[in-house]
């Protein structure tokens, strides 16, 4: 009989030995009579559960997990391939798990189902139906296919997921409208995959669990502006990704879904990754334009926008992994479907990507609207180490901490902005009690010192006084005579210096930099600068 | 490799993506893959097929975190300084790592095993906190996991034969 298992191959489970249990699985199930073929699927992103083994049964597919190579003898010797339920690892059927089962998946919906870089696994599944429909536009319309294309996107409501929301649409309809000033009618579709956020994994998950979604994604982009050339701009640390894309890429090639007469369309696209080489500055579009051109990663001052000179001088769309992999669905459902999930401004749904100490890490796609407060509780049942959440970082190091009472805030771009803080790219990271919120805003300045391009004063010069600031109040509360008069001027002079930032900077890398250590100054001001003594003397210094 | 054998690889190496758009970061990619590390009569090298100046490719160089110019231990571990790592203890597991090897940031040990190295998120954020060597990411780390995969990175095979 044919047995199939999977266990992914994405970075986060190879992180937890899946490699290992593969290993062993292998090794055990060699004398079997039975027929054992082992997938290495994308994860689910229910990653408390890695590594997570499931085979298929009539049933469906049931899962195992987290498996440690030790365990694996005892669940073949419990049935494992008939998928019983005798083993303490067992979890039932995948689909069933609640975490999994009170998702909305839209764009992550393929993701651990498939075999990230089997092209008739993704056909199967659905893919490229959002290519066929973006194609049958030109066949229908002629001459207005492109303008169909991006109005579809328009009507979806869909926000660039990099962080800053502006709306797709429009950004795709100023690339259409722009006159390339090449000969060649140059035009390009950039994808943005630097994601340098700490507590953010949802690129890296779409990257290795479901690869050809943001090749088609990317492909449409191409159709519907006019730009027969790709590029993926992918951080150096993620090799995983790297490599899983690479293969995809040369299938695409294959298979004739890339290059020249795409499905014998007339259509052409090309697609290269190209790997950054770890700076953080180049998640910011222009940054990385400059990157991609082969300089320093240098912001550049907007206007004229990369839409309409971008990489190389010519009109560009820059989207972020998840809002290229998201524009497949949205043609192949349509943008009424996408358009009916969230709240507000804020449509479709956000692939929320729960971290740091919490029991149960992983990604949850859910529509706009939910609360910190569900998804910390019901998803990720609260802190890892046990102790009680103290603090929420939400968007990454340029995003604010939460205390408690602001984590029944909708999850929606404008109900974030009106609390001063980020929805960013949707990463949420949890700190339990023990955490110093002197030492996280000191830090998000010391990360700001690190990696400021250093184009303009305000980010470069203000960050290194950001440190040096609350490293004296540090100081000045150590030495507790006199040090109240001293400890508030310092205060002044830090609010200055954020609001410089603010107002100073050229890009968002300093301009974002003060909203952690402001949040940490208006809502933990009880612990800014009480806990100095947790400092590392020679670290003040 | 002498001198000239390294100035004739280099070359290789950018003739073979010169003509790529925006060529110099794929080369530089190449080269530090091929050397690990970017020597320094490499900026010429590149500066001159690239019509650029030496500056500007040093200054593309320093730049980048991921660029280096100095040859490495055998195997660079990279901890994530990331807040998901923090939050789950990244700063005691660095200051465990820095006191075993005895090394700080940016240093490699004596016996030239080991170079470390920080690093901001490995997107391996749900399993904090995590540690990268060479392409292999490890999740949740600690000191004592921490000593067992540097005794095992230690470790070389040697046939008793090449002993004599």
């Amino acid at each position: 009989m044919a047995i199939t298992l999977f266990v992914p191959r994405d970075t986060s489970a190879l992180s937890m030995g899946a490699d290992d249990v593969v290993q062993a699985l292998k090794f055990q199930c060699q004398d079997l009579t039975d027929d054992v073929t082992i997938v290495r699927n994308g994860s689910r992103g229910l990653f408390y559960l890695e590594p997570l083994v499931e085979v298929l049964t009539p049933k469906g597919r049931v899962a195992y997990g987290p498996v440690q190579i030790e365990d694996v003898e005892s669940l073949l010797a419990q049935g494992l391939l008939n998928g019983n339920s005798d083993h303490p690892l067992y979890l039932g059927l995948t689909e069933e798990i609640p975490y999994l089962a009170k998702q909305q998946r839209l764009t992550f919906s393929r993701a651990g189902i498939i075999d990230p870089i089997n092209i008739n696994d993704y056909i199967e599944h659905e893919g490229f139906s959002g290519l066929s429909k973006a194609l049958a536009m030109f066949e229908q319309g002629s001459d207005n296919g492109q303008q169909k294309i991006v109005d579809e996107i328009k009507t979806s409501g869909l926000r660039g997921r990099g962080g800053a929301a502006f709306p797709t649409g429009i950004k795709w309809q100023t690339v259409l409208d722009a006159k390339s000033t090449s000969e060649a009618q140059q035009k390009y579709i950039v994808c943005n995959a630097d994601e340098g956020d700490s507590g953010t994994f949802s690129d890296r998950l779409l990257m290795e669990a479901d690869p050809f979604s943001l090749i088609e994604g990317m492909i449409i982009a191409g159709l519907a502006v006019g730009a027969n050339q790709g590029y993926i701009y992918l951080r150096s640390e993620y090799p995983q990704a790297n490599i899983i894309l690479e293969q995809a890429i040369n299938t695409a090639y294959q298979q004739n879904f890339l290059g020249n007469n795409i499905q014998q369309s007339g259509q052409k696209f090309d697609l290269e990754v190209r790997i950054g080489a770890g700076a953080y500055i180049c998640g910011e579009e222009t940054s990385l334009l400059e990157s991609l051109e082969g300089k320093r990663g240098l912001v550049r001052a907007k206007p004229p926008l990369p839409a309409i000179e971008g990489l190389f001088g010519q009109p560009t769309i820059v989207n972020n992994v998840i809002s290229l992999a998201t524009i497949p669905t949205i043609l192949a459902q349509g943008a009424q479907y996408y358009q009916d999930f969230g709240v507000g401004r804020s449509r479709g749904t956000l692939p929320f990507q729960l971290a740091g100490n919490i029991k149960q890490g992983g990604l949850v796609e859910l529509a706009f609207g939910t609360t910190l407060a569900e998804l910390i509780n019901d998803f990720g049942a609260g802190s890892y180490s046990g102790v009680p959440l103290k603090a929420i970082q939400v968007g990454g190091p340029l995003g604010a901490y939460l205390p408690e009472n602001q984590w029944a805030t909708e999850l929606d771009y404008e109900a974030f902005a009106k609390i001063d803080a980020v929805l960013g790219h949707g990463g949420i990271v949890a700190f339990d009690d023990t955490v110093d919120m002197t030492a996280q805003a000191r830090f998000a300045m010391e990360f700001c010192v690190a990696e400021s391009c250093g184009k303009c004063t305000p980010c470069r010069i203000g960050s290194v006084r950001g440190v040096e600031v609350i490293n004296k109040m540090t100081k000045a509360q150590q030495q507790s005579e006199n040090s109240a008069e001293e400890l508030a001027e310092l205060n002044t002079l830090l609010v200055d210096l954020c609001d410089t930032m603010v107002d100073g900077s050229l890009c968002a890398m300093g301009g974002m930099t003060p909203i952690p250590v402001r949040s940490i100054m208006n809502h933990f001001s009880d612990d800014f600068v009480a806990t100095a003594d947790k400092f590392n003397a020679k670290e003040i210094n | 490799m002498t001198t000239d054998e390294i100035n004739y690889k280099i070359q290789q190496i950018v003739d073979n993506k010169k003509n790529l758009p925006g060529a110099l970061l794929p080369i530089l990619h190449d080269i530090q893959h091929e050397f690990g590390f970017i020597p320094e009569q490499a900026i010429s090298i590149v500066a001159y097929s690239l019509n650029q100046s030496d500056a500007e490719i040093f200054g593309v160089i320093s730049f980048y975190a991921h660029f280096r110019m100095k040859q490495t231990g055998r195997h660079v571990i990279e901890i994530c300084r990331g807040e998901a790592c923090q939050s789950m203890g990244s700063g005691a597991l660095e200051a465990a790592a820095q006191s075993q090897l005895n090394i700080e940031y940016n240093q490699t040990t004596k016996d030239n095993n080991f170079t470390l190295e920080p690093v901001y998120c490995l997107g391996n954020c749900a399993c904090a906190p995590s540690v990268k060597v060479a392409d292999k990411v490890y999740g949740r780390m600690n000191s004592e996991k921490f000593t067992k995969l540097t005794d095992t990175l230690a470790t070389y095979k040697i046939n008793v034969g090449e002993l004599a």
